[in-house]
């Protein structure tokens, strides 16, 4: 598969000022996202995953331009959305979307599905006000909501339903890109299923590209061409999803895997728990940012900040990981990880 | 399939009520079920009514003065009794409702609207505004409602109009905060961020988003803030400082009997009454229309 690519992130920095004292002046800042760079292929499905505050769900807000990145680019079809201007970004918007984590928060209450989905529809000038409610039902009934529920409030639907809104939102204007927020996790499992398969219908029937955020492993398993891991603002490791399930080089993204459950009770999983917290992103470790939780940490790790490289004892073309030990470690010597 | 599109057709044909109709249908069924809000809200209407056609139906004008039937007791001829000119209370309270109404609605009118277009503006944009706009804010909230009024009459001379603007004046830092408040924590929300993403403008966001979804505390606000303005006003009026004599602004009138209390306490306790029963249902209504307003009550 070679598809041109769609979207093209580099170097790209977040940081939020802490502002304290009495003047209010900056104290110091937050690293939210420092310095990642990766690219998404037009039609593919591009996971992000990490632990809660690792910078994923800001490196999707920066991309849509939610929050002016710090420092980097983001190319999107060409154009630099960090340098684009207001006007520009208006009618770019429509090529990008986003799919919320909370389907409570993401529908304005006060609003009926009707009027949030003409908004959208109008603001982009979508179709002409004449077509409005056949594009409107056609949009309903492709995310397997009842035209007839058009003029109820949010909530009068459930979670997975207010999900469904939100998809035909996203989808109204005809993007090109979706960046899925953790747009399954607030539901329950059976429901994430559905609609984790109408994402793929979608994406089969419109080639929509998603750029995915996730903290479980388990969900973008299915959906990902590509994984990327982040820990602390950074990637840790990137590739294809198989290579990453089948073959991870970084500790972070083995612990993240052997968290995932078994479906077999009696087949005994190998765990390693890692300790402690996520270390604070005002605050990051020197080094290796994951030297503090790393069971095979040494103190050149707190020395040297370990690059993205290829392993060296595999040619894989597409995985990268950022540990200097990679090819040494041997995951298997974990003694306290066995069985847990 | 075809018996599915028919249904489909039914309950596309059952459904056609406009959803904001649908809306303010649930809000009078949940502010009906609240008696002391209906009571107020009935207060209100007929508070209206009587002061908006009542004056074609009276028989003794306001400022007829009769000096052979001075300080007079409710009688058939006289209901609510005659002053110390021998002018007709009841006739000089309906006329003085016209203006304690209207002096009521319009300086929270424009209180709020000003103070509301302040607060969202500084809670939603932020940083420097924000701080600079609140801390004004602060100063305004720092004097006694009463006081500030006083001082800004005091300013402009006593007059009704200016009894307005002083009470606008000092209801807008309350709306202001709570505004403000509210935008701060609907912006953080995602729908915020969607509509953001779809391409709405920051006027956009804060007419069709913000403000629909901060309303609610700030209709209760105005309503309780109408029953403090027309306080503020009457209390104005009392002190000589809102409607000059021979007004019959309630206040003024209060001020009118004080000096006859003993000989003929009707002069006072009928204005007085009109006092009370027009806060107590503007502030009853407030509390019944926080609790209708209230998405989660059902």
């Amino acid at each position: 598969m070679t598809h041109s690519t769609l979207l093209k992130v580099s170097g790209l920095k977040q940081y939020f000022p802490i502002k304290g004292g009495f003047f209010g002046g900056k104290v110091n800042d937050v690293k939210a996202v420092d310095d990642i760079s990766f690219e998404v292929n037009e039609g593919e499905t591009v996971s992000i995953v990490g632990e809660s505050g690792c910078g994923k769900s800001t490196t999707g807000r920066s991309i849509l331009r939610f929050e002016t990145p710090t420092a980097g680019e983001v190319i999107f079809d060409g154009t630099n959305l960090t340098t684009v201007s207001k006007k520009e970004l208006k009618q770019l918007r429509s090529e990008l979307q986003i799919i919320f984590q909370d389907p409570y928060a993401s529908l304005n209450p006060r609003q009926t599905v009707r009027q949030i989905l003409y908004e959208a529809i109008d603001i982009q000038k979508v179709v002409p006000k004449g077509e409005r409610e056949d594009y409107l039902f056609e949009l309903l009934e492709l995310v397997g909501i009842q035209p007839s529920q058009a003029d109820r409030f949010p909530h009068e639907f459930s979670g997975g339903q207010r999900q469904r809104i939100g998809i035909a939102r996203a989808l109204s204007v005809k993007p090109k890109l979706i960046i899925c927020d953790e747009a399954v996790s607030a539901l329950d499992v059976s429901i994430q299923a559905q609609v984790l398969n109408l994402l793929k219908k979608l994406q089969r029937e419109m080639g929509l590209t998603y750029l995915f955020i996730a903290h479980d492993l388990g969900v973008v398993r299915h959906i990902s061409d590509k994984i990327i891991v982040m820990y602390l603002g950074k990637i840790v490791e990137m590739g294809d999803s198989e290579e990453i399930f089948e073959n991870p080089q970084h500790p972070y993204t083995k612990a993240l895997l052997s968290a995932i459950p078994v479906p077999n009770p009696k087949k005994k999983s190998q765990r390693i728990l890692l300790k402690g917290d996520v270390p604070s992103p005002m605050n990051v470790p020197s080094g290796c940012r994951f030297h503090t939780r790393c069971p095979f940490a040494t103190e050149y790790c707190a020395k040297k900040v370990p690059e993205l490289r290829t392993p060296n004892d595999q040619e894989t073309v597409n995985h990268v990981a950022a540990c200097h030990y990679m090819e040494e470690i041997d995951f298997s010597s974990l003694e306290y990880s066995k069985n847990v | 399939m075809a018996v599915l599109k028919q249904e489909q057709k039914i309950n596309l044909t059952t459904k056609k009520q406009h959803p904001r109709l649908r809306s303010m249908k649930d809000f009078y069924r949940k502010l009906k079920r609240n008696k002391a809000a209906l009571v107020g809200g009935y207060l209100i209407l007929f508070l209206t009514i009587v002061s908006l056609i009542g004056p074609y139906f009276l028989s003794n004008g306001i400022n007829d003065v009769d000096y052979t039937a001075r300080l007079q007791p409710p009688s058939a001829e006289y209901w609510l009794g005659t002053d110390q000119h021998g002018r007709d209370i009841f006739s000089r309270i309906i006329y003085g409702g016209q203006i304690t109404l209207i002096v009521g609605f319009l300086s929270v009118a424009l209180g709020g609207i000003v103070g509301v277009a302040i607060g969202i503006a500084s809670g939603y944009y932020g940083g420097k505004i924000d701080t600079v706009i609140m801390r004004l804010m602060d100063i305004l909230l720092a004097f006694p409602g009463i006081l500030l009024a006083l001082a800004i009459v005091s300013i402009l001379g006593p007059d009704i109009v200016n009894v307005i603007y002083a009470v606008a004046i000092y209801s807008i830092p309350s709306f202001a905060r709570i505004a403000r408040g509210s935008t701060l924590s609907v912006k953080k929300l995602e729908y915020i961020d969607a509509v953001r993403g779809i391409g709405a403008g920051d006027f956009r966001i804060l007419v069709r988003h913000v403000l629909p979804n901060v309303i609610s505390p700030l209709i209760v606000q105005a309503t309780l803030s109408i029953a403090t303005a027309i306080l503020t006003a009457s209390g104005l009026s009392f002190l000589g400082l809102g409607a000059q004599p021979p007004s019959p602004e309630w206040g003024a009138m209060l001020n009118d009997g004080r000096g006859y209390m003993h000989d003929a306490g009707h002069i006072a306790l009928f204005p007085g009454l009109a006092i009370v029963i027009a806060v107590l249902a503007f502030n009853l209504f407030g509390d019944g229309i926080r609790d209708a307003l209230d998405p989660k009550s059902k």
